[in-house]
């Protein structure tokens, strides 16, 4: 496994760097346009999640393999206040901002591996991971 | 970092394409450029061209279906063109509701759906 590539999300910028790093690397990885789009489009989520809820906190990008697979991991790590409940978070249309927001299940829907393990007051660790077809 | 994406006027409709990426800030200022061109040109339509724009993320998707629904409210109608296979597959996915917006295919497709929503219209401006 290689070295991941970390960025710390603090600024409201940062989530566009976060996602053209991911769109890159999953480039560099040999994924197409459609997989391109859903790979940016998560780490958008998640970045902006951390930027909105759950500073200071990072997204992490690593080129990943699976016996002949290969793949792009995504982990966004947060020191925010933690899911108190991730089953109902994990659920559609559920929404703490009161928007359109996609939330995590339609992040989830993106990618093909997702985890989440978060701790009230301590934070949240979700790893999202796609793989070449 | 506020990045401006310019708005044409043509005729009695507003033409503005997306060739950048977007940051939150620069979304939200975009929005709100649109309405306040509508109210200095008077023009009746709005085509917002996504031809260039690789991912639309649920922040942004927000900001589109708000700028349409805030520039009918104006009584001005909006149609997005040029979504990208790629871009509406992840907009589905995501679960985004943008049923409200009107599209169309391409930015040509646009003009001419524009011109039938606003068929009437432009006459008595």
């Amino acid at each position: 496994m290689s070295e991941p590539v970390v960025i710390p999300i603090e600024d409201e910028l940062d989530i566009v760097r976060a996602r053209q790093e991911g769109r890159q690397l999953a480039k560099d990885t040999g994924f197409g346009p459609v997989d391109l789009a859903r790979v940016a489009t998560a780490i958008s989520e998640l970045a902006r999640n951390i930027y909105n809820y759950a500073r200071p906190g990072a997204i992490e990008l690593t080129p990943v393999q699976k016996g002949s697979r290969r793949g792009l991991q995504v982990v966004a790590r947060d020191e925010g206040p933690g899911i108190r409940d991730v089953e109902e978070a994990m659920r559609d249309g559920y929404t703490t901002s009161g928007g359109l927001g996609a939330g995590l299940p339609g992040t989830r829907r993106l990618v093909d591996d997702f985890e989440i393990v978060s701790q009230e007051g301590v934070g949240t660790c979700i790893t999202a991971r796609k793989w070449l077809r | 970092m506020i990045q401006k994406i310019p708005i044409l006027k043509i005729g009695h409709a507003l033409i503005a394409s997306i060739q950048i990426e977007l940051n939150d800030e620069s979304a939200v200022q975009f929005k709100e450029d649109i309405l306040n061109q509508i109210k200095a040109t008077g023009a009746t339509g709005v085509v917002i061209d996504l031809t260039a724009v690789d991912t639309v993320d649920s922040f942004l998707g927000r900001i589109i279906r708000d700028a349409a629904l805030m520039a009918r409210l104006m009584g001005a109608q909006v149609v997005v063109t040029g979504i990208q296979p790629a871009v509406a597959i992840t907009l589905v996915e995501l679960g985004l509701d943008l049923e409200d917006v009107v599209t169309a295919l391409n930015l040509e497709k646009g003009l001419a759906r524009l011109a039938e929503l606003t068929e009437g219209a432009s006459h008595h401006v």
